[in-house]
């Protein structure tokens, strides 16, 4: 087909850098982590663009299928601990968790 | 034919991506996030990479955004002064200093791009890569070559389960 594979990873780079603007300008705690989840599907996607001149062994597939996993645990584990901070706080602003104890 | 596709997911993508970015709601920022991950799933699948576009629907779409989407609705601080029953209750969040984010992200980016343009990667030059299904084989090698991490990460998502579940629920039983 007549795509370039060099568009792939540099859609992945802008893809990553709009995931690192997101976790770097935004407050609330759930919006960093979408941003983390961008970041992670834009390394996905320069793993498989790399992996389609690969089709006997698919490492790059299958390391980004490892890299889903990952990513599927890290967020039900950054929510559990979201919710619980919004317990002991009662906010999910980042800046207004100045305290370790309160 | 192919290129028109792609250039729309890619315009489709980072489009979405940028709307997430610029958006102060919580809510819409989340719903920009289900479009950005339809595209990413798009270029997977323009990348030769079926099974794995399939799964990145059913993951993420269908799994992270709900449990996202589960997260902002639970950790929303009702405003009582606010809520009078005609204004909508927007979850907004706030900025930090643009200027960080746009030098940080921006640098990151100029460097990637100097770096992919100038790059001569001897891979992707190497012949038109072929299309055919890649079940078959990712079937093969997680049960052959990636049979160990297969199995560690079966045991990670089940540790993830059960410690989830325990530390969400730890302050209900005091």
């Amino acid at each position: 087909m007549e795509i370039n594979s060099g568009l792939f990873l540099l859609v992945g780079a802008a893809l990553f850098s709009i995931g690192l603007a997101i976790v770097i300008l935004k407050r609330h705690a759930i919006m960093v982590l979408m941003g983390i989840e961008l970041m992670l599907n834009a390394v996905n996607l320069n793993l498989i663009a790399f992996s389609q001149h690969d089709p006997v062994r698919l490492q790059g597939q299958l390391f980004s299928l490892f890299v889903m996993i990952v990513a599927a645990a890290e967020a039900a584990i950054a929510l559990a601990i979201i919710l619980q901070v919004y317990r002991h706080f009662n906010t999910v602003q980042l800046d207004e968790m100045n305290e370790l104890k309160k | 034919m192919v290129q028109i596709v792609f250039y729309l997911f890619v315009l489709f993508t980072l489009g979405s991506a940028l709307a997430v970015l610029l958006t102060k709601n919580v809510l819409y920022a989340a719903f920009f996030l289900l479009l950005t991950l339809l595209g990413v799933a798009g270029l997977f699948v323009l990348a030769g990479a079926d099974f794995l576009a399939v799964s990145q629907i059913m993951i993420y779409v269908g799994g992270v955004l709900v449990l996202i989407i589960f997260g902002v609705m639970l950790t929303h601080k009702t405003d009582t002064a606010k809520t009078d029953y005609t204004e909508p209750n927007f979850i907004l969040t706030k900025h930090r200093s643009w200027l960080w984010a746009l030098l940080v992200a921006g640098g990151i980016f100029s460097v990637l791009y100097r770096a992919l343009v100038r790059g001569n990667f001897v891979l992707l030059n190497q012949g038109e890569p072929s299309y055919r299904s890649t079940v078959d084989t990712i079937g093969r090698q997680l049960m052959t070559e990636y049979l160990i991490p297969f199995e560690i990460a079966g045991v990670l998502l089940l540790v993830a389960l059960i410690g989830a579940t325990t530390i969400a629920a730890s302050s209900r039983t005091k």
